[in-house]
Order: structure tokens, then C-alpha cells, then sequence
């Protein structure tokens, strides 16, 4: 039996992957990674700024997302996200905008808890990165 | 009759605007095409988002405490209508059907004795609709120097429209734009966004989720989202038929500049002929007197 299953990411602008062939996806959910496998019991979660990993026979993919809903049902998983970077594609100047604007949001003062501890996040995943 | 000259001077000015138009049809239906795909793709966004809040609105326990964005604040007094049109005219009827819509939801919302408060997306629709509705206009957004509809635009206008629901300012939402069909119709659409409408049919795959965190706290964080969604689906549709609008009014303007440059060279033709008919006789009843 195969140990697949089918995974779509979407974004406003359109469909941003879909692939069937894949054995294990780790996303970074509101309250810590959660790995899901085939099989997984149905459900909704939302994400916080981090990498997600997608592991296939056809190789690996890590993607870096900054907010977004993830849906599994019927082994297939759904991601809706606005903003989302392949890991492959991103150099380092992009990396370093997007490092810069995290840290100016995270510095301002009048934001509330929630957005600045996303903010922070940020900041420390796109830091790991490097 | 207008003279030779006149009517030349006419034919000439008609060929340019007949070129204009033809011009503007072939923009925009380059536009068209790309405005189309984008609104394509940006279904299946929606629609899982839709699927998502459905599944989660059903799932939800305790609905007396359900957030305010997706039951309501309990009364509808005040109204608050996003009126989304384009930046640019030449569009055939495209501004005027979204606004003959609002404008009959207005009324009715006013004959009710309900509050009105307007937000205008695109200056067209200002436009129209200051001079009526000038007092009850509390804010004009315009992205003109966005070219492609954006996430990011549909973004800060979600925002906003979520800021003054926070504070109050209003108990219903709705939105305006002009759905996109094929390219001759478009058809003026009001969706409510404020409390969320779900009169689809209560789907009845009873799956039970997981949620995590719980039901409340993810519809608090999705509601949101899905207030950008919704209007970046309204504008992703409105850019299609913008668009669409704008190849047919101007492949109609062609083809009438066409008619009239028909028309005016038979008439320049025929005074023409006249002319020289003319000439002839007094040449000939001249040499005849003789």
C-alpha cells in the first residue's frame, strides 16, 4: 500500500503547488510543527511564520510561509496562504527584505500582543535561515 | 448640404477615432485575456476558504458566542456599502450597472430609515455617486498606480472595513462589483460580507475535525482573512469585466465609426458628382447660347 498522499497550496493569486506524490509534510502550525502522514485524522489548523517541508520520492521541498490555514481531509491536505517563498528560489537579498521588514514590525511599539509575537517569529525563522 | 471640404475634413476625423477605438479594443483584450486567467485562478482560493468557514461555522459548539464578524451584531442599523467600480471611463456600461445597483440598495436601505455610510473603490464610482450621495461617502480609495489587482489592495481594504466594524461604525456590510460572465455580460452583484451570509445549503458531509487550536480562535483569525479574500475575489472579477466591458463598447464604437465613414463618403461622393454635373450644364447651356 502506498504511503502517499495528495497536497495543494494555494494562495490569492492562484494555485501554487499541487503534487499526489507526497509521503510527509511538516508544517508550521499555530502551536508547534505538526508532521502529518497519510491517513491523518481530519483537521484545520492555522499556521504561524516558518518553514513547511514537504517530503517525496521526487526529492524534498521547503517553503518558507508567513501566515495561512492548513485543511486535511481525505488525505488530501490543503494550504491557503497569502505569502509564501520557495526556499530554493529565495536569494539572499530577498531574504534579507523580507528580514528587514519582520524586524521593523517587530520593533514597533503600538502593535498588540498577537502580531507582535508573529512578528518575532518572523524574525527568528528568517535569522535561521541564514 | 456641407460642402466638399467640410465633408473630407469629417471623413478624416472619424478614421482617427475609428483607429483609437480599434486601438483600445485590442488593449483590452490583451488585458482581458490576463485579467481573466488571474480572476481564474484565484477561485480555488476562495472557494476552499468558503469551504473551510463552512465546515468550521457548522463544527462551531456554543453560537450564541460566535464571533461578531461571522452572527452579527445583533441589530442591523447601520450599513456600510463597498461600492467597487473602475479608475478608468470608456467602459461601456460597466461603472453605471454597479452603480444603478447600489443606487436601488440605498434607496431601499434609506426608505427603511437605516443608516447609510458608503466606501468607494475606484474614483468612477465616486464620481457618480458624490454627487447624490456626496455626505454619506465616509472614504474614496482609488489604486490607481496599481496595474493588476493585488492581494496587498484587497488587503488594506479588508482591514479597514474590519477596523471600523471593531469600532463599531456599522452592523452590515455589503460589497458591489460586477461578476464576470463571458465577455458581453457582466452581471452587478451585492454580496454581504457582514455578517457572513451562509444560505448555501448546509453541506451534510458530517466529517468531524480536529482543530487546533479550537473552533474559536481559528474562526477569529480566518474571518478576517476571509473579509481580504472576498473582496479580492470581487476585485479580481471586476478587472475581468472591466475589461470585458471595455473591448465590447469600443468593438461597438468601431463598428458604428465604420458605418459613419460609410455613410459620409457616399454623401461626399454623390455631392461630388453633383458638382461636376452642375459644372457640365453651364458649360454646355453656355456654348448652346452661343
Amino acid at each position: 500500500m502506498s504511503e502517499e498522499f495528495k497536497v495543494e497550496i494555494v494562495n490569492p493569486e492562484k494555485s501554487f503547488l499541487v503534487k499526489d506524490d507526497v509521503s510527509e509534510v511538516v508544517v508550521p502550525a499555530f502551536e508547534g510543527e505538526m508532521g502529518i502522514l497519510k491517513d491523518h485524522i481530519s483537521i484545520i489548523s492555522f499556521l504561524k511564520p516558518g518553514i513547511i517541508k514537504i517530503l517525496s520520492k521526487s526529492g524534498d521541498e521547503n517553503y518558507y510561509v508567513e501566515d495561512g490555514i492548513v485543511e486535511f481531509k481525505n488525505n488530501n491536505l490543503s494550504i491557503l496562504t497569502s505569502t509564501i517563498f520557495n526556499l530554493a528560489d529565495m536569494d539572499k537579498s530577498k531574504q534579507q527584505d523580507l528580514l528587514k521588514q519582520a524586524e521593523e514590525e517587530a520593533n514597533k511599539t503600538d502593535i498588540n500582543d498577537q502580531s507582535k509575537y508573529l512578528a518575532d517569529q518572523k524574525v527568528e525563522v528568517l535569522k535561521t535561515l541564514n | 448640404m456641407a460642402s466638399l471640404d467640410d465633408l473630407k475634413k469629417r471623413i478624416a476625423s472619424v478614421k482617427s477615432t475609428q483607429k483609437i477605438t480599434k486601438a483600445m479594443k485590442m488593449v483590452a483584450a490583451a488585458k482581458l485575456r490576463r485579467a481573466q486567467e488571474s480572476a481564474e485562478k484565484g477561485r480555488p482560493y476562495s472557494e476552499k476558504m468558503n469551504n473551510v468557514i463552512l465546515n468550521l461555522s457548522n463544527g462551531i459548539s456554543d453560537k450564541e458566542n460566535a464571533p461578531k464578524l461571522l452572527s452579527g451584531t445583533g441589530q442591523e442599523k447601520t450599513h456600510l456599502c463597498v461600492v467597487m467600480t473602475s479608475d478608468r471611463g470608456l467602459c461601456g456600461g460597466f461603472n453605471s450597472n454597479i452603480i444603478k445597483k447600489a443606487k436601488s440598495y440605498f434607496a431601499k436601505i434609506l426608505d427603511e430609515g437605516k443608516e447609510l455610510k458608503i466606501i468607494t473603490v475606484g474614483s468612477k464610482g465616486n464620481d457618480q455617486l458624490k454627487r447624490v450621495y456626496g455626505d454619506k461617502i465616509i472614504e474614496n480609495i482609488s489604486f490607481k498606480e496599481s496595474k493588476n489587482a493585488n492581494y496587498f489592495d484587497a488587503d488594506k481594504v479588508g482591514k479597514m472595513v474590519i477596523e471600523k466594524f471593531e469600532a463599531g461604525e456599522f452592523d452590515v456590510c455589503t460589497i458591489f462589483y460586477n461578476q464576470f460572465k463571458n465577455v458581453i455580460t457582466q452581471i452587478p452583484q451585492a454580496q454581504q460580507i457582514i455578517p457572513l451570509n451562509n444560505e448555501e445549503e448546509e453541506n451534510s458531509s458530517e466529517e468531524s475535525y480536529e482543530f487546533e487550536p479550537d473552533e474559536d480562535e481559528i474562526l477569529s483569525n480566518l474571518l478576517p482573512k476571509n473579509i481580504s479574500t472576498q473582496i479580492f475575489k470581487a476585485m479580481l472579477e471586476n478587472s475581468a469585466s472591466e475589461q470585458g466591458s471595455r473591448m465590447s463598447a469600443m468593438d461597438n464604437a468601431t463598428r458604428n465609426a465604420g458605418e459613419m465613414v460609410d455613410k459620409l463618403t457616399i454623401e461626399y461622393n454623390r455631392s461630388r458628382q453633383a458638382a461636376i454635373t452642375k459644372e457640365l450644364i453651364e458649360i454646355i447651356s453656355g456654348a448652346e447660347s452661343l
